[in-house]
């Protein structure tokens, strides 16, 4: 057993803490978090020349990394910060599909995304799946060469800012068959293709993508026709790792706000801070942070290994993050009083996307009857 | 022992029930269901209703224009409004500062400013918190300088609930500097269009600015809108928050919230099946009507005790720790219902009615503001750490 970095992971984290401590100040991040891109481009660009999201590719794919372990250091740091980058919807999510089933130009995509030049996003939940990956009600039929696509995805994470969505479409197959899910490479500007753009709570921005016989050329599938699960459910562990890890330096950094509001703020003539029941309480948060850690390390570790034991633990450590989470968001809030309720002090921003990690990629609650059929049953 | 309501109470809730179907407005019952934010006129459209009835200030005795009611009635009518999504009576002069008044205020006090709490002329706010002193509301600054016949007050108020729409706050200011933190505060009447007044608003964590700051700077205030005494203040505030902890369990906002939340967990699809088949869901629903049934009965016991005649003490500190638990509870379980839906954003150019396309389902729109906004119930009117604090001390002789 050894939990430190590796020399090259330690320098990448380094980099890339110094990075977001020179551009992602509190003022920055509350700004772009209402901006209508959802994001800075000045620190997109800074962020892959740094090499950020070259470290979430492996080798074979152009990158230098993609191991889990990669994707959780790259994650915890931006979760420090509260950044609201849609590096997990644009590389993880779709760089990992396009790695996996890119073809010919459709690969080379790929590198466009470590350079920092291209964004895209996933259109593959739709308003009555609620987290479940095969649940796709999305048609795609057959017309000559071509495809045509028809449905509704809901709450797509980065879909204005995207040149390219994936979008998931049944060909066959009862609605929550894992069999006969395809996935599709789409320009936004594709005609019949609808975006509704609105800004998150939590920052950053998404759509709701309506597909009115959406026309396809054959080249824009990607992998076999109706064979997109695997690679669905193997890049959704991947972002489970990603938004875990944020979430734990989301967690990190809450917490230290948090311990130094009670050192200065007096009541009853003392620091909170000195009060039992509000020292044994931030003792309790910390004992679930280390667990989260915990938890998002079995995660990581898990990810690149065989699909019975990632997918338990996908579902083990997102029920928990879910859980530790809602915890260490309300809690603090709480322990703030009053000024932990306003939007202007740091501690909002980084409780809502807190909060809001637990309503991607399934819930905790969705996670736990989940771990329960994978798991236990 | 006897669980059920006399058929005197029974033909109480039965008129309050006729009058709301017959007089509460559908527009603004719709804005209440769906949770939206309602706006000045909306309240004051809704609180001359009341008036008229002669329903608005349950709480007060007849001789000042109020209803009269005994415990009872007042939380079998604050029962029928939830359930009728009735907007809430806004308490600030109503529930705090007219009980006050009635108890220590001059016989000029009463005949000037009661009127004016029933037909809307003045909106009343609440000058109680401040930056330093928030919990321990006795480590007040506001400072308030007596000369000849006024006092120049300087200093800031915050959480200043719905300030921006108010034309009157009542005022704790410290009068003198001596003695413990408690002795030399005054409660003070002061006029919002006075000069040196200012309000800032404060935008809450669900992008609403539900709070404000109110700063004071060489306010002039007559003497005589000073109540009851000088530096015998926290004696009044003390009784206004005992006025201010009725109905602070809140059972009608958690019934009607549980209500909502199982409307939208029946809409709500889990693997193509509603969602509150869900074992998991539905048992986390169960938890917390379970909790609710007890609690219910927990406040009935209290409401009838006072009915009896005794005041309610630490038991207030129970129902408002156990009630705000409970809400809480209810607003996060009905943000995980909406699942995905929880993420957007809804401002008000996204609501229906605007020119923008509806993002999410109805039910869904205010679900994350409110969850987030209701994350100040354990925080206001004495925090539940505080609440703990007088439990433990009052109930167990800690």
């Amino acid at each position: 057993m050894n939990f430190d970095l590796t020399d090259e992971r330690q320098m990448l984290q380094d980099s890339l803490r110094k990075y977001l401590a020179d551009h992602y100040s509190n003022e920055v991040i509350r700004a772009l978090a209402k901006s209508d891109c959802g994001y800075s481009k000045e620190n997109w660009a800074g962020l892959a020349e740094l090499g950020v999201v070259g470290a979430l590719f492996s080798e074979e794919d152009g990158g230098y990394g993609g191991a889990g372990f990669d994707m959780a250091l790259v994650f915890e740091e931006l979760g420090r910060v509260g950044a609201t980058d849609p590096l997990v919807d644009t590389a993880v999510l779709c760089g990992g599909i396009l790695a996996a089933l890119g073809h010919g130009e459709q690969k080379n995509l790929v590198e466009s995304i470590i350079e920092g030049s291209l964004q895209m996003a996933l259109a593959h939940a739709e308003p009555q799946s609620r987290y479940e990956l095969s649940r796709v009600d999305t048609r795609v039929e057959r017309e000559g060469e071509d495809f045509v696509l028809n449905g509704q995805k809901c709450v797509v994470v980065n879909a204005s800012a995207a040149d390219y969505l994936i979008v998931s479409a049944r060909s066959e197959g009862a609605v929550a068959a894992t069999a006969g899910i395809s996935l599709f490479l789409v320009p936004t500007d594709t005609a019949g293709l609808t975006l509704n753009d609105y800004p998150l709570s939590a920052g950053g921005r998404a759509a709701e993508v309506q597909l009115d016989n959406v026309r396809l050329g054959a080249a824009s599938l990607l992998g076999k026709q109706g064979d997109a699960f695997d690679t669905l459910e193997l890049v959704h562990a991947r972002a489970t790792v990603a938004v875990c890890a944020e979430a734990l330096g989301l967690m990190e950094t809450i917490r230290a706000l948090t311990t130094d509001y009670l050192k200065v703020r007096k009541q009853f003539g003392r620091p909170i801070g000195k009060f039992q029941v509000l020292q044994h309480r931030m003792a309790d948060i910390l004992i679930e942070i280390e667990q989260a850690r915990s938890a998002v390390i079995n995660l990581a570790g898990h990810v690149d290994g065989e699909r019975d034991a990632r997918e338990k633990h996908v579902s083990a450590t997102k029920n928990l993050i879910g859980l530790v989470g809602k915890l260490v968001a309300e809690e603090s809030i709480q322990m703030h009083g009053g000024i932990g309720m306003t939007e202007e002090y740091e501690l909002g921003h980084l409780a809502k996307r807190l909060i809001m990690v637990d309503h991607r990629l399934g819930d905790a609650t969705f996670h736990l009857e989940r771990f329960v059929e994978l798991a236990v049953a | 022992m006897n669980l059920e309501y006399t058929d005197e109470q029974l033909a109480f809730r039965q008129e309050v029930r006729a009058f709301l179907e017959a007089e509460l407005p559908e527009s603004l019952s719709a804005k209440v269901k769906s949770g939206k934010t309602l706006n000045k006129s909306d309240i004051e459209q809704w609180h001359a209703i009341l008036n008229k009835q002669g329903w608005l200030a349950g709480n007060w005795p007849k001789a000042y224009g109020g209803a009269g009611w005994n415990a009872v009635q007042r939380h079998l009518f604050e029962e029928e409004m939830t359930g009728a999504s009735a907007p809430r009576i806004l308490p600030f002069g109503l529930a705090m500062l007219g009980p006050v008044l009635q108890e220590f205020g001059s016989a000029e006090q009463q005949e000037y400013y009661l009127p004016k709490v029933l037909n809307g002329e003045h909106w009343w706010c609440q000058g109680y918190s401040e930056p330093g002193a928030g919990s321990d509301l006795a480590s007040l600054k506001t400072r308030a300088e007596r000369e000849g016949d006024h006092y120049i007050v300087n200093g800031q108020k915050t959480w200043t609930t719905l300030g921006q729409h108010a034309n009157m706050i009542f005022c704790l200011v410290r009068t003198a500097k001596e003695g413990k933190p408690q002795e030399g505060i005054s409660f003070l009447l002061i006029d919002m269009n006075s000069e040196g007044v200012s309000v800032r608003p404060i935008v809450l964590i669900d992008g609403e600015p539900e709070v404000n700051e109110v700063f004071f700077d060489n306010v002039k205030v007559p003497v005589a809108n000073r109540v009851g005494e000088e530096n015998k203040g926290w004696t009044y505030a003390k009784y206004l928050l005992t006025h201010e902890r009725t109905n602070i369990a809140g059972v009608g906002f958690a019934v009607a919230g549980l209500e909502s939340l199982k409307r939208i967990a029946r809409t709500e699809q889990s693997k193509g099946r509603p969602l509150i088949e869900n074992p998991y869901f539905a048992a986390q629903i169960a938890r917390i009507e379970i909790d609710l049934m007890a609690m219910s009965t927990t406040n009935l016991r209290v409401i009838s005790k006072a009915a009896a005649g005794q005041a309610p003490g630490a038991e207030s500190s129970m129902l408002k720790v156990k009630g705000s638990e409970i809400r809480q509870a209810i607003n996060a379980l009905t943000r995980s219902a909406i699942g995905s839906y929880a993420m957007p954003f809804v401002s008000e150019e996204l609501e229906p009615g605007s020119n923008a396309l509806p993002v999410v389902p109805d039910y869904a729109a205010s679900v994350t503001g409110a969850y987030f906004n209701n994350r100040k119930l354990s925080i206001y009117g004495g925090s539940n750490e505080i609440q703990r604090s007088i439990i433990s001390k009052a109930l167990l002789e800690l």
